[in-house]
């Protein structure tokens, strides 16, 4: 199930949710993303984020099939927030289901890294300063280019 | 909106600095993602950047595309920054 919500969302209740795929499931793996205090700037009070409405649940839909074509995944779940947040927010939430704890991982990790680079988000990061649209980076570049 | 339009979205900096989140423009045959950026960056002022060092993403109806892609009559078709997110 995918989520875009400019709403919080609970770790406690998802990993519940989670909990409740099944007797085969041996293994969850979650991954939650905050809002850090710096980026491509110093001294970041808060960002923006945007979303192109539809395109970003259908490319986030397509990962976790991709995923489930290549482990063992009984059950994902993405939530991304977007709007105005706060510094220490949760942003992002990734969880993944599977018999065993290495298709968990392997799963939960590929969703994050191909998430970063190919779901239309954008994050502009606020500080005293003013305002700046975050910059695409190699290094996620490259750690999505890793899993093909 | 007539049937012969294509709705050209931007979003993130491009929105901002275009100050248009949204247009429409006539449909021809043979027209391509790519003839439409060069029509819209020909306006001239922050237009220009449709064409300049940064990259832009193209999408059509939702899906990702490239500058040869052909855009018809009734497409929803976006220009955007390289994302972000996460």
């Amino acid at each position: 199930m995918i989520s875009v919500q400019s709403e919080d969302f609970d770790v406690a209740a998802e990993y519940a949710a989670l909990r409740d795929s099944g007797a085969g499931t041996g293994a969850i793996a979650t991954f939650t993303g905050l809002v850090r205090d710096r980026g491509d700037l110093q001294g970041v009070t808060g960002l923006y984020l945007e979303h192109y409405p539809g395109m970003t649940e259908q490319v986030i839909q397509g990962l976790i099939d991709d995923a489930s074509k290549r482990w063992d995944v009984r059950k994902a779940r993405v939530i991304h927030r977007v709007g105005r947040l706060a510094l220490c927010d949760q942003i992002v939430f990734v969880g993944v289901c599977s018999a065993h704890r290495g298709d968990a991982f392997a799963a939960c990790e590929f969703i994050m890294d191909a998430l970063k680079t190919s779901a239309p988000f954008w994050k502009k990061e606020i500080t005293s300063d003013g305002e700046h649209w975050v910059e695409q980076k190699e290094s996620d570049l490259a750690r999505s280019d890793d899993w093909k | 909106m007539s049937d012969n339009t294509i709705t050209v979205r931007f979003f993130a900096r491009l929105r901002e600095d275009l100050k248009t989140d949204q247009l429409a423009i006539d449909a021809r045959p043979g027209l391509t993602a790519g003839d439409v950026l060069a029509e819209l960056a020909s306006q001239g002022g922050p237009w220009v950047q449709l064409q300049g060092d940064q990259p832009v993403m193209i999408a059509i109806n939702q899906a990702m595309a490239k500058p040869g892609s052909e855009v018809k009559a009734g497409d929803e078709l976006a220009f955007f920054p390289p994302v972000t997110g996460g």
